[in-house]
């Protein structure tokens, strides 16, 4: 029998959902499962199984030890090179992977998308899972290689989880923006790797906002630069220091992202179905 | 009287179609913008698009513990209806109201994976179906021993066979509990006692726990037996709507009219009846009992099928299977190479009551593998008796077929 308390749907066109977000919460488990079907799936049939989620970020720490640190002889003040580098890769990789993930997710979920309902909000954000798990394990990484130079990390440390929830957002936001575009235009699909590569460069990765002697407000509209000064303060000790207003230019830049972002994802949701 | 669980007024769907310029990448959609600015006028770079209404003013209500079998021919619309009512596509005109909650069925086992086992595939199809944690839980049990699949429980499902991967992937939506059932076309897969058990849980989920259906299936057999209600569409619009029995009639008469050859619309990559023909002994698809009626089927199947086994029903305005007639390679080998194959099957005496038929056929491989096949073409045949008729004339709901007899008179009474 049907409680009489059924909530009535609508469905017309242009009507958004009124229910969108208490939707999303009530499909809170199945952004869950999603994101354990990609976990359990991404090392099946591998030989060195997780271990991959170490071997990417170390073989990047060690060219760019190498290139920038004995190469070009990068300064790094008081932190071991090493150390330094793996504190900015730490949350660029985080980053790319998230930003990759959710970007492909609508596309490699079609299957869904053209038979099921769901917010489909719900896709690009599970799959930013499988990046955060990679994220955890590299952090491990960091440990040891803090253990190894004996730096011991400060009561900063304690803000880290902030930097990485910067990290997201900056990821969700430009992910949204492309998952969305790639619907409907695939060449977004080929923009993505450029996108990543070109931004590598674009973030002080390799070397520390400390060397940029001008610019560094204009600097701080990626978002990433941001978050990646962020990881550094934490885990280093408060080396460089934190500039707010840079820092609040990254921010505002991320949650721009992200609003507009979701603004345009919630735009062509409802036509997703029709195009994909 | 409570109102409604489904209202649905005017409601329409548009696609465009753009003929020979795709507007997929993004090159296509700035050169378009390019144009546009240049000519000025909207009409100018867009003639190459086309409208098409795939659903167009569709107007009617169900009621709760309503069963509803929506028919109708290859793109009458019945799948687009079912997406707007599962909420996977918006109208472009109209509105539907639903009060209660929707569960839809598609597809089977969408968002199965296959590298995950059929345990947790139980989990993660359910979650996608809009079933909790604790609810899947529950019924984990009921859903295994539904599916028959208990010893392959931590199997990857991409070592199930098909069968299997089936009654899996349907046992999990069979316990979903919502309050509107939309199901499409999904039963045309599993061997018929699956099919059977199937059907058998719907009909309960409506009868017994008052649930409201929509299903659609090319089977009219299945929604003649399940469904108390009918709604015909054709070309996107309703045509009729209302009892079962009679809805299957007029959707059998309009076929009728049609030509009575059917060349299927696609050409998937899989064994596939692609073109039927019926030869009736007389014009406007009237066969006449008694004379010749002839059939020919042509099969492509891109790989060589061993052991092909074909087969058709011939089924009448109720949807019951009144002959059945088939070929297997075992004793005439025939789908052994690559390619197409051009059956004819000729009936000599037709047999069959006056009335109203259509077909079914079957294309399969051997017993116990799935169907290639199971459709109905959209083809119709009439026969009639031109012989004098009894004194009762010649009812179509008098019996099935004729059996020749000899009668014998004696009067044993007499002198």
């Amino acid at each position: 029998m049907a409680p009489p308390n059924t909530p009535e749907l609508i469905l017309e066109a242009g009507r958004s959902s009124r229910h969108y977000w208490g939707d999303l919460w009530r499909y809170r488990e199945l952004l869950g499962f999603l994101a354990w079907r990609d976990i359990k799936v991404r090392y099946k049939q591998t030989v060195l199984g997780v271990l991959w989620a170490l071997i990417q970020p170390a073989v990047t720490l060690a060219v760019f030890s190498f290139i920038f640190g004995k190469l070009a002889g990068m300064p790094s003040g008081s932190v071991p090179y090493p150390l330094m580098v793996l504190a900015g890769l730490l949350p660029w990789q985080l980053f790319s992977a998230a930003f990759s993930n959710a970007s492909g997710s609508l596309v490699s979920n079609t299957h869904l998308i053209s038979k099921v309902y769901f917010p489909r909000l719900i896709v690009p954000l599970s799959s930013v899972a499988v990046a955060l798990i990679d994220f955890c394990i590299v952090l491990v990484l960091l440990a040891a290689l803090c253990l190894w130079w004996q730096f011991i990390p400060d009561w900063r440390i304690l803000f880290l989880p902030l930097f990485v929830v910067l990290t997201l957002v900056t990821a969700i936001g430009t992910g949204l923006w492309l998952t969305a575009l790639t619907v409907k235009y695939r060449d977004f699909r080929f923009v993505v790797p450029f996108l990543l590569q070109v931004g590598l460069f674009l973030s002080p990765v390799g070397f520390s906002t400390t060397n940029l002697p001008t610019w560094r407000q204009l600097y701080s509209l990626n978002p990433m630069v941001g978050a990646i000064d962020g990881f550094r303060w934490c885990v280093l000790r408060g080396e460089p220091a934190l500039d707010p207003l840079n820092l609040g230019i990254s921010v505002v830049m991320s949650a721009l992202l992200l609003f507009t972002g979701l603004w345009y994802f919630r735009r062509m949701e409802r036509g997703f179905a029709d195009i994909i | 009287m409570p109102p409604p669980v489904i209202s649905v007024e005017g409601l329409g769907k548009r696609y465009t179609l753009s003929h020979q310029k795709r507007q997929d990448t993004l090159r296509d959609s700035l050169t378009q913008g390019v144009r546009a600015l240049f000519t000025g006028i909207r009409g100018g770079a867009r003639d190459d698009k086309e409208d098409f209404w795939a659903l167009r003013d569709v107007s009617f209500e169900i009621n709760q513990g309503d069963v509803v079998g929506i028919i109708g021919r290859n793109g009458a619309g019945k799948s687009t209806l079912l997406k707007i009512l599962s909420r996977i596509t918006e109208p472009t005109t109209g509105r539907a109201v639903i009060r209660g909650r929707v569960a839809s069925l598609l597809e089977v086992g969408t968002g199965f994976h296959p590298e995950l086992s059929g345990r947790e595939n139980i989990f993660l199809n359910g979650a996608i179906l809009g079933m909790s944690r604790e609810e899947i839980a529950r019924k984990f049990d009921e859903i295994v021993a539904f599916a028959e699949v208990e010893r392959f429980l931590d199997t990857q499902v991409k070592h199930y066979s098909s069968g299997m991967y089936v009654r899996l992937a349907f046992a999990v939506a069979a316990h979903l509990e919502p309050e509107i059932l939309i199901v499409d076309e999904v039963l045309a897969v599993g061997d018929i006692a699956f099919q059977k058990k199937c059907l058998g849980k719907i009909r309960s989920v409506s009868s017994q726990e008052g649930r409201t259906v929509l299903i659609v299936s090319h089977n009219l057999s299945q929604i003649a037996t399940l469904a108390d209600r009918g709604i015909l569409l054709d070309k996107g619009r309703l045509v009729t709507d209302g009892e079962i029995s009679q809805v299957t009639q007029e959707y059998f008469g309009r076929n009728q009219s049609a030509t009575s050859e059917f060349v299927a619309q696609t050409s998937p990559d899989r064994p596939h009846l692609h073109r039927v023909k019926i030869i009736t002994s007389e014009p406007g698809n009237i066969q006449a009992y008694g004379k010749a009626l002839t059939l020919e089927f042509e099969l492509h199947h891109p790989e060589p099928v061993p052991e092909a086994f074909f087969s058709f029903q011939t089924l009448n305005a109720n949807a019951q299977p009144v002959a059945h007639l088939w070929l297997g390679s075992t004793t005439q080998p025939f789908a052994f190479q690559p390619g197409t194959t051009l059956l004819r099957c000729e009936i000599p005496f037709v047999r069959m009551n006056v009335g109203l038929y259509n077909l079914r056929a079957f294309f399969s491989g051997p017993p116990g593998s799935p169907f290639f096949e199971v459709t109905e073409p959209p083809l119709a045949f009439e026969v009639v008796r031109l012989d004098p008729p009894t004194v009762f004339g010649w009812r179509s709901e008098a019996c099935a077929y004729y059996e020749e007899a000899a009668w014998q008179i004696r009067n044993p009474s007499a002198p």
